[in-house]
């Protein structure tokens, strides 16, 4: 079993390095219960890691804490938690700053807020390669107009002289998968990428980050509260709840046989899941999984 | 169940707004909204409105109430047509239909506490204030404790604020109620406690509501029809098993093909539905989701289709309704 995820799904190859190891990392806000407790997480290169739970379950704290993301009354505590072989915990910011982007870099839930809406695109996307003083400004204008058509925009060109609230919700997201990939990052984080969007644009964007894992090969963490996301486009699957990893397998393992009480109960409130007819929708009773899981204590 | 007249009923409602350069205060051309909508609700009775964005189902939920003024068709109150779309005719329908806005917390005053929040529609209906003990009552019906009543709107999580919208719209017991995506934002296990929320009230009062979502999976559990637009236009409605079991247009069918299934193993090898809704300014002629469509044809691009009636009240407006059900075939490529 474990052994399964000890290589790459898509190229079938053994791997060594995961790009994001995170060992019993631990994030609490001004001494209060911990928002994250204890969690374990790795990363494989190409791999797609879905972390799924409610809102206050600690999933975007957790996202956010890779890239040091964090407000500053955050404390992070752990034993390690490294991105493509550095360990970021206790290191300078100046090296957490040189891996935002190369390293990881991250797509947001509204592709509105992710752009100043004062500058254009292309000013934007072009500031994005501010490290590169070799490349002139042809050389960028060429890689930017090349990922953008590599993410599907229509008529890349003329969308580098519009301004962010020109363009849907569903184009903009697809830009800031671009302004991501132009970094030519080992590891996306997707911050619940397509909870803004239509179903149909969410479709599309699925689909759209599917293609890019196997022609890239770019490893994904997607933080998601649906499960019909996670089960379309994840390897593995981490379900989080109360600021713990309370159940971690492959999507096919955990899809079939939920174990845990708490996964059991969101599979169970799954709408899409259940036949027409039920009087009721169900819902999770939070005390009885208190009871049943004493693990969970510290649950909000 | 025998048919009761309807509690509302808009009739060929249309909603321009005025678009492009004002000349002497003469708008240049107009922008539609809504075209040409028929939607009738029941005592009872759920109906769904679904589409994506920019569909117009806020708009019509707000032309109903007259937050935005229709400008043509019918809107009628127990079979009975409003005169006018004057403020004095829509602050009749106000009396029995309540709107749940989309966005809960900003609908509340941030200064005002939740149980005085909650009292206020029946005091400006003229219906007066509420005792303490009726207004607990209320809340306790909401599933609100009674400890939140002397709170303010900051302090609540997005499903209590939900449930004190719905305490709000109660006060005046209104015989239909108008939700606005009443589950967008809201994690599963609390959505379910909100839908069956409006189950228990449905039950109690034989309220009918109108609900505007884009979960399809909420409006198949759910509602007894559903209605689908795009681009302010009903394309399809018929009770929801039967738009389940056979969705005649091609954009109902790509929409369910669309919700992402719960299933590894079922992956999608492609997208069901390429592009976005065009932007109305632009409106696409002929029929307007020809441009997205996979079985268009020339006729599409030219003629406007007209309603077309089956069974059972479903209505379609396709020139090539698709008569293959749902789950059996994939969509014919034309």
């Amino acid at each position: 079993m474990n052994l399964e995820f000890g290589f790459n799904r898509v190229t079938g190859a053994a791997l060594a390095e995961p790009v994001l190891d995170i060992g019993d990392l631990t994030i609490s806000y001004g001494g209060g219960t911990p928002a994250v407790q204890g969690v374990h997480l790795t990363v494989r290169p190409g791999e797609v890691v879905g972390v799924i739970g409610e809102s206050g379950s600690g999933k975007t704290s957790l996202a956010h804490a890779v890239l040091r993301l964090l407000p500053q009354s955050a404390v992070i505590t752990g034993q390690h938690l490294s991105l493509c072989g550095t360990d970021l915990l206790g290191a300078p910011d100046k090296t957490v700053a040189s891996l935002r982007g190369p390293g990881a870099a991250m797509i947001f839930q509204n592709p509105m807020t992710a752009f100043s809406p004062l500058h254009t695109l292309g000013h934007q996307l072009t500031d994005l390669l501010w490290r590169d003083r070799t490349a002139s400004k042809e050389e960028k204008r060429e890689r930017i107009l090349a990922v953008l058509k590599q993410v599907g925009l229509p008529d890349p060109a003329a969308r580098l002289e519009t301004y962010p609230f020109q363009l849907s919700g569903g184009m903009l997201q697809r830009v800031a998968i671009a302004a991501a990939l132009l970094m030519r990052p080992s590891l996306l984080i997707a911050d619940e990428p397509t909870t803004a969007l239509d179903v149909t644009m969410e479709a599309q964007i699925l689909h759209l980050m599917r293609e890019l894992r196997a022609e890239s090969g770019v490893a994904i963490l997607m933080i998601s509260h649906h499960l019909g996301v996670i089960a379309e486009i994840c390897d593995r699957v981490a379900v989080m709840y109360a600021g713990r990893i309370v159940e971690e397998g492959t999507v096919e393992a955990i899809f079939a046989d939920p174990r845990h009480p708490y996964t059991k109960a969101l599979f169970a409130c799954e709408l899409s899941l259940i036949e027409t007819g039920i009087s009721r929708m169900p819902v999770i009773d939070h005390e009885a999984l208190r009871r049943i899981a004493p693990v969970m204590r510290g649950a909000q | 169940m025998t048919l009761k007249n309807p509690v509302i009923s808009a009739d060929h409602l249309t909603v321009s707004v005025p678009e492009g350069p004002h000349y002497f205060f003469q708008p240049t051309y107009k922008l539609d909204i809504l075209i040409d909508v028929s939607i009738a609700v029941r005592p009872g009775e759920i109906v769904s409105i679904v589409g994506e964005s920019g569909s117009g189902k806020t708009t019509f939920g707000r032309a109903l109430i007259g937050l935005m003024r229709p400008s043509g068709g019918q809107i009628s109150l127990d079979g009975v047509a409003l005169p006018d779309f004057s403020k004095g005719s829509f602050r009749k329908v106000r009396r029995e239909a309540a709107l749940l806005f989309q966005d809960p917390a900003s609908s509340f005053n941030p200064r005002q506490r939740i149980g005085a929040m909650i009292a206020e529609p029946r005091r400006i209906a003229g219906q007066g204030g509420m005792r303490r003990n009726d207004l607990q009552d209320l809340a306790a019906t909401a599933g609100l404790g009674s400890s939140l009543l002397s709170r303010f709107p900051h302090a609540l999580s997005g499903g209590q604020a939900r449930r004190a919208a719905v305490a709000r719209a109660l006060s005046v017991v209104p015989r239909l109620i108008i939700a606005d995506e009443p589950t967008a934002g809201l994690d599963v296990s609390v959505q379910g406690g909100v839908l069956n929320l409006f189950l228990d009230i449905r039950d109690r009062h034989d309220t009918a509501f109108l609900l505007i979502t884009h979960n399809l999976a909420v409006a198949r559990h759910v509602s007894d029809r559903i209605v689908i637009m795009y681009l302010g236009r009903v394309l399809e409605s018929g009770p929801t098993a039967e738009i389940f079991r056979a969705p005649r247009h091609p954009y109902t069918r790509a929409l369910l093909d669309s919700e992402p299934v719960p299933d590894p193993k079922r992956r999608r090898a492609e997208p069901p539905v390429i592009g976005e809704v065009p932007s109305l300014m632009n409106r696409p002629s002929g029929c307007e989701f020809h441009q997205r469509c996979r079985i268009a044809r020339d006729r599409c691009r030219i003629e406007a289709p007209a309603e077309t009636p089956f069974a059972d009240g479903h209505t379609v407006r396709c020139h090539f309704p698709l008569d293959t059900p749902a789950g059996v075939c994939a969509m014919a490529a034309g």
